[in-house]
């Protein structure tokens, strides 16, 4: 059985390793997020504005060509028709809701590529709560129209300058501002990391992804369960909402798409399953790359939403016992399965989802096997990494 | 008897407890810092094991970890560093660190170091006390290591007392909301936690810490409590110092005086 215990562990990875400061928070989380978020008020407006706000559900499309082309029936779930462009905002409404009804005033965040940020700054705008985002120093040089479009949506973007200037030091850094803002304040995380309950939570916000899968695959093909999940993953929420219905269906094969960067053993890589080893990044145990002292290691990827040193602790345990297949995708390889992806289907994808589609050419399936690849954003954000890349 | 146990057996006021960040500013800096926090007169010492990643400091201590990693300095390096400084540093010395590198280094293995080069005791800030008491007491007892656990103002009374009943060395006062290093000078609010603190009559000995620089707030926190840790407000001064042994002792007799 794949599925969390009651001390927040996924088998060896999880649990909450955090500075006692934070321990009232995480507390009030995990005593309060399933009462409130199993609540029919809840659900009631969580459904609604996915339906009404984010447009879900979001379709789940046959790809003729593309199935042609790879000799297998292969879907598409739409996530890059979410508002916002992402599957990010599936969790930032979840979030926000219930930081409402725990009474917090101030939403923090973090963001890599700008992508959760804007998801955040944007539930914000909606429910008119006060929004900080850390981003590294970095990253705002590279990501710049996320920055704007955060600021236009009224939410204040704050440079994180320690370390290596990128998504691991705005963790960092919203956590040290949660630290100091405890009270009345709630940190939304963008993916399934961080200390228990954010796994978990982030987790089954996402879970809808893969919900609709099953009634829309039934609705296509007769049945529920594909035969393949495809997704790629950084800390992978993406992932972790695409395979969550199917974690314990042993039929259905999830395929993870981790950025391998200039390749594995580059140095510029950042394929944690084939790279990491146990350690605790961001209050949790997982797969970390690290060196032998224990130091964290920078990451490299082409896509600024993969270039995460760790991975979520399930899908560390779904390498660990083998439920799930990793397969690592250099960043030249994703860039040409967003070209392939554009000119067979008209449809540009984040380059972080490229990873996922060029997965395809990496691992063995069956002819007229149904697969299901979670196409996990749109590559408008991306134009000017297409644009310096130039191969098209 | 574990020097920690002794120390607050005789000095039950204006303890004060000083965190370095080893091989800061150099290298092979670890240990005259040391000695020179015992010359000046500090009663304890904490010595920083340097993380690439610590979430609960502020930026001078986080600028001291990067400036130590860059140093080269690894734990295994502190360890040898620190062969044999028993014999000339005799106050209570405790290693202070993130959970990940210690875990790497093999927690046996890093306990049994401890041991044989004379270190007391422990504070690992994101190490929970459940995951303490399930997989590390045990352990740390082994090797005579005394575990300090961190309290905040937002700790509830019946987890502090909880806390105390785990601890026995002393307990970490965390004086306000905030990483380390933070603001200047001690609130109201805050004289307000450490009074409710200290009326709870705890097992433990209380060092109040983050937000202590000088004389003035060193002795406002000893009245509520049995003494108090400086760390950032000493790093700064070691990465200003052109003479590190004077200018330490000077500082540290600038506090208790």
């Amino acid at each position: 059985m794949i599925r969390v215990d009651e001390k927040g562990f996924y088998g060896k990875f999880g649990g909450a390793y955090i500075p006692e400061m934070l321990h009232p928070n995480i507390e009030e989380l995990k005593e309060n997020y399933e009462a409130i978020t199993t609540s029919e008020e809840f659900q009631e407006e969580f459904q609604g504005l996915l339906r009404d706000f984010v447009g879900r559900p979001t379709p789940l499309y046959f790809a003729e060509r593309f199935s042609n082309k790879y000799g297998a029936k292969i879907y598409f779930k739409r996530e890059d028709l979410c508002h916002t462009g992402a599957h990010k905002v599936n969790n930032t409404i979840g979030q926000i809701i219930l930081a409402k009804k725990l009474g917090k005033k101030r939403i923090i965040a973090e963001t890599g590529a700008g992508q959760h940020g804007v998801a955040t700054a944007t539930v914000c705008a909606l429910m008119g709560m006060d929004c900080t985002v850390y981003m590294g120093a970095l990253d705002i040089q590279r990501q710049k129209p996320n920055v704007e479009r955060m600021k236009i949506l009224g939410a204040e973007v704050v440079p994180a300058t320690s370390g290596s200037q990128t998504l691991k030091d705005a963790t960092n850094e919203a956590m040290r501002q949660w630290i100091n803002n405890p009270v009345d304040t709630h940190y939304i995380i963008g993916s399934v990391v961080g200390p228990h309950p954010y796994p978990e939570m982030v987790a089954r916000f996402q879970s809808v992804i893969s919900e609709e899968i099953r009634w829309q695959l039934k609705e296509k093909e007769g049945r529920e369960n594909p035969d393949l999940v495809i997704a790629c993953v950084g800390g992978g929420s993406n992932a972790a909402g695409a395979f969550f219905h199917y974690y314990n269906v042993p039929e259905v094969r999830l395929i993870a798409a981790e950025a391998a960067g200039l390749g594995i053993s580059s140095g510029k890589s950042a394929a944690t399953t084939a790279l990491g080893t146990p350690g605790i990044l961001h209050g949790s145990k997982t797969l970390l790359m690290q060196t032998e002292d224990g130091q964290v290691v920078e990451p490299h990827s082409i896509s600024a939403g993969l270039d995460y040193p760790g991975i979520g602790p399930v899908h560390a345990h779904l390498f660990d016992v083998g439920r799930g297949e990793f397969v690592g995708v250099e960043d030249e390889d994703a860039m040409k399965a967003g070209i392939e992806l554009s000119r067979l289907e008209g449809i540009i994808p984040a380059i972080e989802t490229a990873h996922a589609i060029h997965a395809l050419n990496m691992i063995e399936y069956r002819k007229d096997d149904v697969i299901v690849i979670n196409l996990s954003g749109r590559g408008d954000k991306d134009l000017d990494t297409y644009i310096k890349w130039g191969n098209y | 008897m574990n020097r920690i146990h002794q120390l607050f057996e005789n000095k039950k006021e204006r303890v004060l407890s000083i965190y370095f960040t080893a091989g800061f500013p150099n290298l092979e800096d670890t240990l005259a810092v040391m000695e020179s926090i015992q010359d000046g007169g500090a009663d304890i010492i904490e010595i920083g094991v340097p993380y690439s990643d610590p979430i609960a400091d502020g930026p001078t201590i986080q600028d001291s970890n990067l400036v130590a990693l860059e140093n080269g300095i690894t734990l295994k390096k502190i360890f040898d560093q620190l062969q044999g400084f028993r014999e000339k540093v005799r106050i209570p010395v405790v290693m202070m660190g993130y959970l990940n590198p210690i875990i790497q280094f093999g927690i046996e293995e890093f306990c049994e170091k401890c041991q044989e080069v004379g270190v007391d005791g422990l504070i690992l800030p994101d190490l929970p006390m459940s995951q303490y008491l399930e997989e590390y007491k045990e352990i740390f007892e082994r090797y005579g290591l005394v575990n300090t656990f961190l309290i905040s103002p937002q700790t509830s009374e019946g987890r502090i007392r909880e806390i105390d009943d785990n601890s026995d060395g002393f307990i970490y006062v965390v004086s306000s909301h905030s990483i380390t290093g933070a603001k200047s000078g001690i609130s109201e609010e805050q004289i307000d936690y450490f009074e409710r603190v200290q009326r709870m009559n705890l097992k433990n000995p209380r060092l109040i810490g983050f937000g202590i620089s000088n004389a003035e707030t060193f002795t406002t926190a000893s009245n509520y409590s049995n003494g108090a840790i400086i760390g950032s407000a000493f790093i700064k001064k070691v990465k200003a110092a052109t003479n590190l042994k004077e200018e330490v002792v000077e500082y540290i007799q600038s506090v208790i005086s």
